[in-house]
């Protein structure tokens, strides 16, 4: 038995499950600016899987190969006990990696529901012919695909606001819009970019509680990246800490606050 | 009522006619403008290829005849089959759709990311070549198209108002039958995007590339599709108009017929395009009746573009397109 497939325990007894997806010895450069260097680490199914890091350490490049927008130029990426070959971003979705953006990426001029409902596309196996035809097959499928996005769409309380367009929408609504269409696409694995980025603290309590319901309730595994500590530390089960494209760091909130170097890289050493 | 006024509202309807012809012109432009941001200044020419390939399929021309004879030696011009228009369309469709997998392939493809003016000269460049490539698959002669659609006057028309006005109108049944179709198109168009899984994936693509990437949702797949789509609008153009005034080079003129059309109607919008079209075609077909004889006529030639870039004063992006703000 290998120890990919063993469950895990946490601190606070909840039961992680296998390896789901492994960086191995992930290497990226862009030019002579090595991005990411030499990084492993794994993610479990379940979990919430945390990447942090100061300003600039390569946590969104992390997920950008993850997500498949930057194919590293070293190592190895393992997904459900294969390695993965090169893959193009709207592959990688298609195999069931959802993700969310730093600076919200969302289609302005469409609909909160017809946003989230593009989240549904991977599932939709309808062939262009069948579409042009739109009923029997076709409209099934949508009906069928809408009942989930609904479903969703309650799920984190935006019925609202499901006919505005996104443009309209307030910083805050847009970060759940696009949480949303992530999550229509039931995902093996959810990736957030600093999900809580320019929030006040109460939309950001808000999303802590919607990632918490997302795993607790769709037991969907989540890896996030944040740079604010304390939100971080609250919400996931293991952390990886990166500093200038290093991994400094790989454990349970608790082993990750007392180590050394994190405290240094976040704190910052004396030069004497 | 006097007859001025009464033949006013005969150049009327024709001016409407006339402009949905502009309209589905401009409806080409729009669909790839809005998908991929790029100009295609080759939807013209691509009108012109669609109607040469449906001639030449229907009265069995064999491609490239010229280029083979001379290689050859041989004599061979026709296959010696007269085909069924409806056949010969869906053919013509297959053509278009390969010729818009070619173009992604060979151009797009490696220019995406580029600055709108470089792919606007690769347009110019594919039109210039398509031009060249439809004269040497089909020759450069002028052909007469003829699918069946009805042409003439329409009598009920003419006979219902002049009952009326004791003057008939002359209304083209060819031009009633092409805002029919013009109409059924852009139905299904605004249909098929809204409510179809393809059409949801296009207009992700028009929106965000990134987030569209990251649904799971194949840009080369959407963009053949979309110029797939305006192929098909440019064959549907090609077919009224080839009919209209024959197959010839001067069809792929009705491109520049188009800008000011998309410059009213802004090159974002769907309504837009028809909008526009309508009041172009309304506008200089009046212009023309009620002005052109006190200027010498030809006012036709040059009246949508005035009346375009009095619009781009007062309304840089058109009726219906997008609000331009760029925030400091």
């Amino acid at each position: 038995m290998n120890a990919a497939a063993q469950e895990y325990i946490t601190e606070d007894g909840r039961k992680i499950g296998g390896v789901v997806m492994e960086m191995k010895n992930i290497t990226l450069r862009f030019g002579g600016v090595i991005a990411i260097k030499d990084i492993s680490f794994d993610i479990r199914e379940g979990e919430i899987r945390a990447i942090i890091g100061p300003n600039g350490a390569g946590k969104s490049s992390m997920l950008n190969v993850i997500s498949g927008f930057y194919n590293p130029q070293e190592g190895e990426v393992w997904y459900k006990g294969a390695r993965r070959p090169q893959m193009r971003p709207y592959q990688v979705a298609a195999q069931g990696i959802a993700r969310t953006f730093q600076n919200i990426a969302l289609f302005e001029g469409m609909s909160v529901l017809d946003n989230v409902m593009t989240g549904r596309l991977t599932h939709m196996t309808t062939n262009l012919f069948q579409q042009g035809i739109w009923y029997g097959k076709a409209r099934q499928e949508e009906i069928a695909n809408r009942e989930k996005v609904e479903e969703i769409i309650d799920f984190l309380e935006i019925q609202a606001i499901r006919k505005t367009p996104v443009g309209r929408l307030p910083y805050g609504l847009k970060k759940r819009v696009e949480l949303a269409r992530a999550l229509a696409a039931e995902p093996s694995i959810l990736l957030l970019d600093e999900p809580m980025a320019g929030m006040n603290v109460e939309e950001k309590e808000d999303m802590s509680r919607f990632i918490l319901d997302v795993n607790d309730e769709f037991g969907t595994t989540i890896a996030l990246i944040e740079h604010d500590m304390g939100v971080v530390m609250d919400l996931s089960d293991r952390v990886v800490v990166m500093d200038y494209g290093k991994k400094i760091g790989d454990g349970t909130p608790d082993e990750v606050r007392s180590n050394q170097d994190v405290i240094d890289a976040y704190l910052g050493v004396a030069h004497d | 009522m006097s007859d001025q006024f009464i033949w006013g509202i005969e150049v009327f309807f024709n001016g409407l006619m006339a402009g949905v012809l502009y309209a589905l012109v401009a409806l080409g432009f729009v669909l790839i403008y809005k998908a991929s941001g790029i100009f295609n200044y080759a939807q013209g020419v691509m009108a012109l290829f669609a109607a040469a390939t449906l001639v030449g399929i229907m009265n069995g021309q064999i491609p490239f005849a010229h280029l083979i004879n001379t290689i050859f030696g041989t004599h061979v011009y026709e296959f010696g089959w007269n085909l069924n228009a409806l056949v010969a369309i869906l053919l013509t469709g297959g053509v278009m759709v390969l010729f818009a997998w070619v173009v992604q392939r060979v151009i797009f493809r490696h220019l995406v990311g580029q600055e709108p003016i470089i792919l606007f000269m690769a347009t110019i460049g594919l039109a210039y070549f398509l031009e060249g490539f439809s004269d040497l698959m089909w020759n450069a002669e002028i052909k007469k198209l003829d699918v069946g659609l009805p042409q003439g006057i329409n009598l009920a028309i003419d006979e219902f108002t002049f009952n009326i006005f004791d003057y008939g109108f002359f209304i083209d049944n060819l031009d009633i039958v092409a805002t029919i179709i013009a109409a059924l198109l852009v139905i299904a168009l605004t249909l098929f995007s809204q409510y179809s899984k393809q059409g949801r994936a296009m207009r992700a693509v028009a929106d965000d590339h990134q987030a569209a990437l990251s649904v799971g949702v194949s840009l080369n797949f959407v963009w053949i599709m979309v110029w797939s789509v305006a192929g098909f609008v440019a064959l549907v153009a090609g077919i009224m108009w080839g009919t209209k005034s024959g197959v010839q080079f001067s069809l792929s003129l009705i491109a520049l017929k188009a800008l000011p059309v998309l410059m009213l109607g802004g090159f974002t919008s769907i309504p837009g395009a028809i909008v526009g079209g309508l009041i172009i075609g309304v506008g200089e077909k009046l212009f023309e009746f009620a002005i052109g004889p006190m200027v010498g006529g030809a006012t036709e030639n040059w009246f949508a573009y005035v009346l375009a870039l009095i619009f781009l004063v007062f309304r840089p992006q058109g009726l219906f397109g997008e609000k331009i703000i760029e925030r400091v």
